[in-house]
């Protein structure tokens, strides 16, 4: 049976052809004319297909919406919106906005906060602002909770009279203009410093664009996922594609069982298959023993909690969403055309290159790109044989998610992360063509 | 046919269970060897006396969960077992409970509650503290060679002692031990980590011997690592390692030079349903007889009259008997500076 879309590239194959022939001489498309009424029942049978074609997918839509955009949307939202510091002491932020920027606030502010301190430790919320304010100045965090216990014994008239006062000697920091400046920042509802700090960059005190002093590992992580994701996508197709070949053309007993054996690491736990790696690759493990045994090298090589690692796991992992779409193309890749052009002649490498593989390309791009941008977004696996060579962005996602709780700074390095992925998409697709992916 | 009828039956009485009982209370904690201590000395006990359910789960810590069940407004955990690392931001966060120490019991010798826990434990007001555990380091007798580690100096000393170090992942506990065994006196080394000088020095200390680390994620991998030979010496929970001498039989020795203890303590989601419940809960796990069943698993209870019942083999492998020797790990200092080290050690990590 041949499969449709090599019957539609072979049309359009002939199409381009007699173009090229006759490029004087266009082939007009026939106009056929509709009375009112015909046409009236068209564009009704057209609207009635297309709402049953919409109440049919209604289900699915709702599902996206709910589990896909939604959270999306949220997470793209909460790199940007930041409302906590400013809704918990929105009247201190008013009159700190009028600050000029040079020595510290005036006592009116300084009173203000003070007494923001008293009422956020009674409520038990100064812990929010301090994790805040922290993060653009770290250290800050214990000097508000600090604070803000002390505020908390004093009584409120004292508080309004001398709060400017009691504020400056409960910490020596709030002397530092430092302090006003991240307060500032961090009082902002919406702002861009999470975009900015997973781009490694910073706004110095004037508002200018800079290269983050304190530490910058984003864009190495990212270049660093990229480049190991892209040595899996090859893995994968050095593997996958003699073997999807083979089974394409093997008879259907040997392929079924060989298809049993692709198909197998899908009904094993990640965790099993990922674990069982670190039993082979680890110091004493089996590989190592193997190959000390037969004297190929006399101490154990370091392969576990390597990059190494990371990609041989990861391939072994994500070979079936390689092999299947090639399959599944190669199975309708007619046996014929490949004879046909050793029969006129051409050798079995240039058949095989000008023949065989542009055929199986839509399957060989739609793996390509699965296991690329599976890999990308993958943790579990870095995280456990990757060691530190292993690692990818999602760790360190997943490191302010769970551990720093910073997770507007999480939802920016997500965002990032999708947008990568889009954009190489949208490359694929200007240069290859995102109709030729067939997924199977 | 009668398999079907009976896998039916079974989901409709699990259904059943999951909404008709009125005293269900969720309790959190770490699992593993310590989990079943708990559940042995704590949960179990108080379930049989009270009548009431106690539905269990296991977690790794961190206030990530919590932070999301307060701010959802849909808070399933009731109590849970925390680190003082993380308590003291929870606590000033808003997302845990303030449990008044007058529902504490007093001790089984008569000494009252406050005079009976050791400070610490009672320390910050949204939690009771339940154990003393600590990070050290562990070696394996048998593959270690003719010199044996005995300091932390020797954990960074790879001319004197080759191999591998297994370490966690992280900042903490190894950026002190880093300066200690740079000869920063142990009580000054937060001082010093808050300075970038202090910084710089740690992570040179770590780069002597970065070539030789191995890291890993879970305390669950260094007892393994150090039995497969993995790793010469691997950084640990000291329980960890206890369970494995104690129930496996493994010739490991662990180091006390240098360990960083903390409190785990007992602390109420803010919002539980199960309020009262859970500070029920609470008085009755850290009383004395409970808190007497921790050392099981080698960490040290919190209550001086539950120490007087541990049997005295088992003393010498309790955290509390090596305080002089360790230092106390600061919340405080981890919650100024855990996530900018974290990136700068993640940036280390690239280098």
């Amino acid at each position: 049976m041949l499969c449709s879309h090599c019957y539609i590239s072979n049309i359009s194959l002939k199409i381009k052809i007699m173009s090229d022939i006759q490029s004087n001489e266009r082939i007009r498309s026939k106009v056929i004319l509709l009375s009112k009424k015909e046409a009236n029942f068209a564009k009704k049978e057209i609207r009635r297909s297309k709402m049953t074609a919409f109440f049919m997918v209604t289900p699915l839509l709702v599902f996206l919406l709910f589990a896909f955009v939604a959270p999306i949307g949220t997470m793209l939202h909460r790199g940007f919106y930041s409302p906590v510091v400013a809704s918990l002491i929105p009247d201190t932020l008013d009159k700190l906005n009028q600050w000029s920027g040079e020595g510290i606030p005036n006592d009116d502010v300084l009173t203000s906060l003070a007494i923001d301190f008293k009422r956020l430790a009674n409520e038990r919320q100064s812990g929010k602002i301090a994790a805040a304010l922290n993060r653009n100045m770290p250290g800050a965090s214990s000097v508000v909770k600090s604070t803000a216990r002390k505020m908390r014994r004093v009584d409120d008239a004292e508080l309004k009279a001398n709060g400017a006062e009691l504020l400056l000697n409960a910490h020596e920091k709030w002397s530092n203009t430092k302090i006003w400046f991240a307060l500032r920042k961090a009082g902002e509802t919406y702002s861009d410093t999470h975009y900015l700090k997973a781009l490694d960059l910073e706004r110095n005190s004037l508002g200018e664009l800079q290269v983050r002093e304190a530490s910058q590992i984003y864009i190495q992580l990212y270049s660093k996922t990229l480049k190991l994701a892209l040595y899996i996508t090859l893995a994968c197709l050095i593997i996958g594609y003699p073997l999807a070949f083979y089974l394409a053309n093997a008879p259907a007993k040997t392929a079924n069982l060989l298809m049993i054996f692709v198909l197998l690491p899908f009904w094993t736990s990640l965790l099993v298959r990922t674990t069982s790696w670190i039993a082979l690759l680890q110091t004493n493990g089996v590989v190592n023993s193997f190959l000390m045994s037969i004297g190929v090298t006399s101490s154990p090589l370091e392969m576990l909690y390597t990059e190494f690692s990371t990609i041989i796991a990861m391939t072994h992992i994500l070979l079936p969403f390689m092999i299947l779409p090639l399959y599944s193309v190669m199975k309708g890749i007619d046996p014929s055309y490949f004879r046909a052009a050793l029969s006129m002649g051409a050798r079995p490498i240039s058949a095989f290159l000008k023949v065989y593989l542009p055929n199986t390309l839509p399957g060989l791009s739609a793996g390509a790109l699965l296991v690329f941008i599976i890999s990308v977004g993958y943790y579990i696996t870095p995280a456990l044989v990757g060691g530190t060579d292993g690692q990818m962005i999602s760790n360190i996602i997943a490191f302010h998610m769970q551990q720093s709780n910073n997770w507007g700074l999480a939802a920016a390095l997500g965002t990032l992360l999708l947008l990568l992925i889009l954009s190489l998409y949208w490359l694929y697709d200007r240069f290859v063509g995102a109709s030729n992916i067939k997924l199977g | 046919m009668i398999l079907k009828r009976l896998i039916a039956t079974a989901a409709l009485a699990t259904m059943l269970c999951g909404t008709a009982i009125a005293g269900e209370l969720t309790v959190v904690s770490f699992g593993g060897a310590y989990g079943a201590a708990q559940k042995e000395h704590m949960l179990d006990p108080w379930v049989k006396a009270t009548g009431n359910k106690i539905l269990s789960e296991d977690y790794s810590g961190g206030i990530a969960e919590i932070k999301a069940q307060v701010e959802a407004n849909n808070v399933q955990w009731d109590v849970v077992d925390i680190e003082v690392i993380d308590l003291e931001r929870a606590c000033s966060e808003g997302l845990l409970e303030v449990i008044p120490h007058s529902i504490l019991k007093p001790g089984d010798d008569g000494v009252a509650a406050k005079d009976d826990f050791v400070p610490a434990a009672l320390a910050n007001e949204c939690g009771v503290g339940n154990i003393v555990w600590t990070v050290l380091y562990a070696y394996n007798s048998e593959k270690i060679g003719a010199v044996a580690p005995t300091s932390i100096a020797d954990f960074f000393d790879t001319s004197k002692i080759a191999g591998k170090r297994a370490m966690r992942k992280r900042p903490q506990v190894n950026l002190e031990w880093a300066l200690i065994a740079d000869g920063v006196e142990p009580a000054k080394v937060y001082e010093l980590l808050a300075t970038e000088a202090g910084q710089k020095r740690a992570f040179a200390k770590l780069d002597t011997i970065k070539a030789d680390i191995v890291w890993f994620d879970s305390w669950s991998q260094a007892p393994q690592l150090l039995n497969d030979g993995g790793a010469a010496m691997a950084q640990s929970a000291n329980g960890r390692i206890f369970a494995a001498i104690q129930d496996d039989k493994k010739p490991f020795k662990m180091v006390w030079d240098a360990h960083l203890y903390d409190l785990d303590v007992w602390a109420v989601v803010k919002g539980s349903k199960n309020k009262d419940l859970a500070f029920d809960f609470i008085a009755s796990a850290t009383s004395t007889i409970p808190l007497s069943g921790m050392p099981d698993v080698a960490y040290g209870p919190t209550r001086k009259s539950s120490t007087a019942l541990v049997d005295p083999a088992v003393v010498p492998n309790l955290p509390t008997s090596h305080l002089d020797e360790g230092l106390k790990a600061d919340g405080i200092f981890w919650a100024d500076y855990g996530e900018s080290l974290g990136e700068k050690f993640n940036e280390w990590l690239l280098k």
